[in-house]
């Protein structure tokens, strides 16, 4: 009984939540300008997407584009600079250590409004001129800390004699690194890119403060601006669709992955 | 196989600070090529350090360590021809166990078959042949255990370093283990340095045993001169069980303590000489002839240990000792008691009274350990005079709350000394204070700090 | 070289890119357009009646959507995380899986049902779309606390006496407040800071305060709108206050 009001009442609110984005998934497949009228089965909004005119600069799909590779930068910059921060931090005492977790969390509790307006102060400031490199560096500002949170606790966990044992089998510091702590740091590594990554994909804020006039659009900026002219592009609807898909099926992946793992660890 | 005279290892006056606090403090050590030498010591006392100053791990701040008569201070540890068993192993998890005894063989670039050849050589010396393809998390503890050492000895080390190896392990491994880490170390030749806390596994294993306290050596010798003749009341306490005693120093071979004088064998100390006494548990006797009996006393318990009983007895004259006997003697009984001569232990007393290092702040106040405690007004002394304080142990005021005291500390060591406690006590600040009293405390326990200003004998402290 | 000295790259990039900011919003702030110290720009929000009342709004809204969200979110999590009730990862991922999709993306797909549906755009609508915003913001930590929450305690609690509605009250519920907290931070300050969503979910009817921060600084009133932005450093401030410890909240999101 308990269970069944349980599972009820979760399967409720999974239903709501994810209303809007099964309705945008099923008017993806017609070609209605707005949500709601149904003109008819089509793939034509998919095609849309993958065809000329939307390949142009300034288009959805280069804003794809953009986020994607602002995102992968961005998150890889952070892997390695949180990940040696992470060991630093790690290796840190009293209270300098509470200095640097304190300057961690900073990014993390700030809103977006405030990191976007205060770094446009910065770049106003030092005299940069805002674009492409300025949004990366801004992502790096918020996505490292979620490396440094993530390699933390793999750090904790490890043996802390591991570095050492390999210097005294006879590795060199930087053999000592690549063959003994990377591996051991890497699903740490790998989730906090993971998160870093997702971050960049779904900043807008900071995104629209620091990318400057040149006209640089993310997938944010570009559904920002398209939705304040009036209505949504149809093929965005297209678009979510596919981005909600991967999504799910990398999600899954990684699930089976992880229960397959701890499987044979037990 | 004997060790040799010739040293493979020395360390010269070797000091370690971390930050504030002094770990090692102007250690002199050296071992013999063959040897089996063990650090002996509660944890904190410095004996990890010493092993990681001689693997390269850590730097000394000051003195010199010689391998074979050469410094080699300038030496990684990567280059040092010694190999670690790590506490808790620290086996590579994303290694199987091939690979993690191979790790330092195909770092030196040996062939692949010589790498084989020798990783099946060594798994067979620590019996465990069919395991090279195991995961290192799927194996039990005495197994990863086995599996460490192997990886460690497959480089052919001048020197085993082992770092309490056997501490994670249950107490039937850990005898094994004992067994076939002494047997190795026969077939092996090499020099074997151990660290543990254990002081029966040194006890078990060693050719020699360095017992080291707060950062200094406290003696060195072979298990049986250790056991037999410890030299201070803290070797004493930390090597088997033992009743410590105040006593005295009569004259030569003769020495009196529990109110009582025996007969003993040490010389040399002076006529009417404030000592330490030890006695192990073993060495009282019980006699039933009135013409051997130099004392007696009522049993108060009586436990059986497995081997022997374990009686606590309180002696005519108000002490409690506690006595090991393979017969068991009832709660209550009146007993007569002997110690032979042989069996007495007189040792230097390190101090009689605490002494510390102050300065007044006025008439009757003066400044040390970190605080500022009333005294007996003082003629002839100014403020800002630097000056001796002196106090008796049993004139130190612990109190249960640490902000109560003038000053907090933590007891550090205790001793039971047959009719009272003996505590060493930490200060916040770092400074020792040794207390006598009545009251019970367990190690660890926070205290407040007071004296009676009555109890402060002050004096000028000449500037020197 | 020590490794402590790790963090120092780290440490040098956070001043620059995360405290020297932060100072900036605040000499910003403190000077009129010529660079000289004023306290006009706090000055002026306090007499601005429309900034004030949109302060007062963004509270609101942030208070009421917090709440809901604990509301709801806690009795998921828990239900997520108790083995008895929830076997199936799926549930989980699923729950999961919105904080990953573009929240602009999300916030457009419920405004467009709203619109579908012919229900006018305003103060309820707002707060439903924050709801689905950020509902797995706050499920996401507390069911993280709560799964790994050792089942000995709860165990400990009843064979001392306590029935399974005070083991939840006594127990649970205060060993998963760092669950809790790192929810309300994950989902109070986003909703006083948001804009674009604000302006999606009721059709440019009710701005929140980020809204007037970006009105501000895209029309190059950069003093007022630092001051602006410092006065919600505050707010941060204060609440990060109440949750005292941040740390462990922090690290109940991953």
């Amino acid at each position: 009984m308990k269970k069944f009001f349980a599972q009820t009442y979760i399967w409720f609110l999974l239903a709501l939540l994810y209303a809007p984005l099964i309705l945008i998934a099923i008017f993806s497949f017609t070609e209605s300008r707005v949500l709601g009228s149904w003109t008819g089965f089509s793939t034509q909004l998919y095609a849309n997407l993958f065809s000329g005119e939307m390949q142009e600069s300034g288009s959805l799909l280069a804003a794809v584009k953009n986020t994607l590779l602002i995102a992968f930068i961005s998150a890889t910059v952070s892997m390695i600079l949180g990940t040696i921060a992470a060991v630093g931090i790690h290796n840190l005492q009293g209270r300098k250590k509470q200095a640097v977790s304190f300057l961690n969390n900073i990014p993390m509790i700030n809103p977006d409004v405030i990191t976007g307006v205060s770094l446009f102060l910065l770049f106003v400031f030092l005299h940069i001129s805002q674009g492409f490199l300025t949004v990366i560096l801004a992502h790096i500002s918020f996505g490292t800390p979620y490396v440094v949170l993530s390699v933390l606790p793999k750090l904790r966990q490890m043996n802390p004699n591991v570095y050492e044992a390999a210097l005294d089998l006879g590795a060199t510091p930087g053999q000592a690194l690549r063959k003994v702590l990377v591996p051991q740091l890497r699903p740490g590594m790998v989730s906090g890119f993971i998160l870093a990554f997702t971050m960049s994909l779904d900043d807008f804020a900071v995104t629209f403060f620091t990318r400057g006039t040149i006209g640089l659009e993310t997938l944010s900026t570009y559904i920002y601006a398209d939705a304040r002219k009036g209505g949504l592009t149809p093929e965005l609807r297209a678009l979510m669709t596919l981005i909600f898909l991967i999504i799910l099926i990398l999600l899954i992946i990684i699930n089976v992955r992880q229960a397959k793992m701890q499987k044979t660890n037990e | 196989m004997a060790a040799s005279e010739e040293h493979i290892i020395d360390l010269k006056h070797v000091s370690k600070r971390f930050g504030d606090k002094v770990v090692l403090d102007d250690i002199s050590l050296y071992i013999r090529k063959g040897e089996f030498v063990t650090l002996l010591g509660p944890s904190g006392c410095g004996k990890t350090t010493t092993l990681r100053l001689i693997s390269g791990f850590l730097a000394p701040d000051e003195g010199e360590i010689l391998l074979d008569g050469k410094d080699i201070s300038g030496i990684p540890p990567y280059k040092r021809p010694f190999n670690t068993v790590f506490q808790r192993y620290a086996l590579f998890p994303h290694l199987d166990v091939y690979e993690n005894i191979a790790f330092g063989l195909k770092l030196q670039k040996v062939p692949e078959d010589e790498i084989e050849k020798r990783v099946k050589r060594v798994l067979k010396l620590v019996s465990m042949s069919d395991y090279e393809d195991r995961d290192v998390d799927s194996l039990s503890g005495g197994q990863q255990q086995r599996v460490a050492i192997a990886r460690a000895l497959v480089n052919q080390p001048k020197i085993l370093l082992l770092d309490e190896p056997l501490a994670a392990l249950d107490l039937k491994m850990r005898k094994d283990m004992q067994i076939e880490l002494k047997e190795m170390h026969k077939k092996l030749g090499i020099t074997f340095i151990y660290v543990t806390h254990d002081q029966e596994e040194a006890l078990t294993l060693s050719d020699t045993i360095v017992v080291m306290n707060e950062g200094k050596i406290q003696q060195i010798g072979t298990p049986i001169d250790i056991y037999n003749e410890p030299v201070n009341c803290f070797v004493a306490d930390f090597i088997g069980e033992s009743n410590i005693l105040k006593g005295r120093m009569m004259r030569d071979r003769r020495v009196a303590f529990i109110k009582h004088e025996f007969d003993c064998v040490d010389e040399g100390f002076g006529e009417d000489v404030p000592v330490d006494v030890v006695v192990r548990p073993e060495d009282i006797y019980f006699t039933t002839d009135p013409a051997k009996c130099q004392f007696t006393a009522k049993v108060n318990s009586c436990i059986f240990k497995g081997v022997h009983y374990e009686m606590w007895v309180d002696t005519d004259t108000g002490y409690e000792l506690m006595i090991q006997d393979y017969d068991p003697y009832p709660v209550g009984t009146e007993v007569m008691l002997y110690i032979d001569p042989d069996d007495i232990q007189v040792m230097h007393k390190e101090r009689t009274r605490n002494v510390f290092e102050g300065e007044m702040v006025d008439e009757t106040h003066v400044e040390m350990l970190g605080g500022t405690f009333e005294c007996l007004p003082q003629e002839g002394l100014a403020a800002g005079d630097k000056v001796r304080v002196e106090t008796k142990f049993e004139h130190v005021d612990l109190l249960d709350h640490q902000e109560d005291g003038v000053i907090a500390g933590e007891v550090h060591f205790l001793l039971y000394k047959g009719d009272h406690y003996h505590l060493t006590i930490l200060t916040e600040n770092g400074d020792h204070l040794w207390v006598d009293t009545n009251d019970i405390w367990d190690k660890g326990d926070l205290v407040g700090i007071n004296f009676a200003p009555k109890d402060l004998k002050i004096s000028k402290r000449d500037e020197a | 070289m020590k490794r402590s000295h790790w963090s120092i790259p780290y440490v040098v990039f956070m001043a620059i890119f995360v405290v020297l900011p932060l100072i900036l919003v605040m000499v910003y702030a403190f000077q009129d357009g010529e660079g000289h110290f004023t306290l006009a720009n706090i000055t002026r929000f306090f007499s601005d009646s429309d900034a004030l009342g949109t302060f007062a709004v963004s509270l609101e809204v942030a208070i009421e959507n917090t709440l809901i969200c604990i509301l709801i979110g806690y009795p998921a999590a828990w239900i997520l995380a108790n083995k008895d009730l929830n076997r199936s990862a799926v549930t989980i991922i699923l729950f999961i899986m919105p904080m990953w999709i573009n929240a602009l993306m999300r916030t457009l797909a419920t405004a467009e049902i709203f619109n579908m549906l012919g229900i006018p755009l305003g103060k309820g609508t707002l707060l439903f779309g924050m709801v689905y915003d950020y509902l797995p913001f706050m499920i996401y930590p507390i069911y993280n606390v709560l799964v790994k929450l050792d089942r000995s305690y709860l165990e400990a609690a009843q064979d001392l006496g306590a029935t399974p509605w005070k083991v939840f009250w006594k127990v649970t519920v205060p060993l998963s407040m760092p669950g809790v907290t790192s929810g309300v931070l994950m989902v109070f300050m986003p909703t006083v800071s948001t804009f674009a969503i604000s302006e999606f979910l009721t059709n440019n009817k009710i701005k929140l305060f980020g809204t007037i921060i970006q009105e501000n600084i895209n029309s190059s009133m950069w003093n007022y709108g630092a001051a602006l932005a410092f006065i919600m450093l505050i707010i941060i401030g204060i609440t990060t206050l109440f949750s005292d410890d941040n740390e462990n909240a922090e690290e109940a999101l991953i």
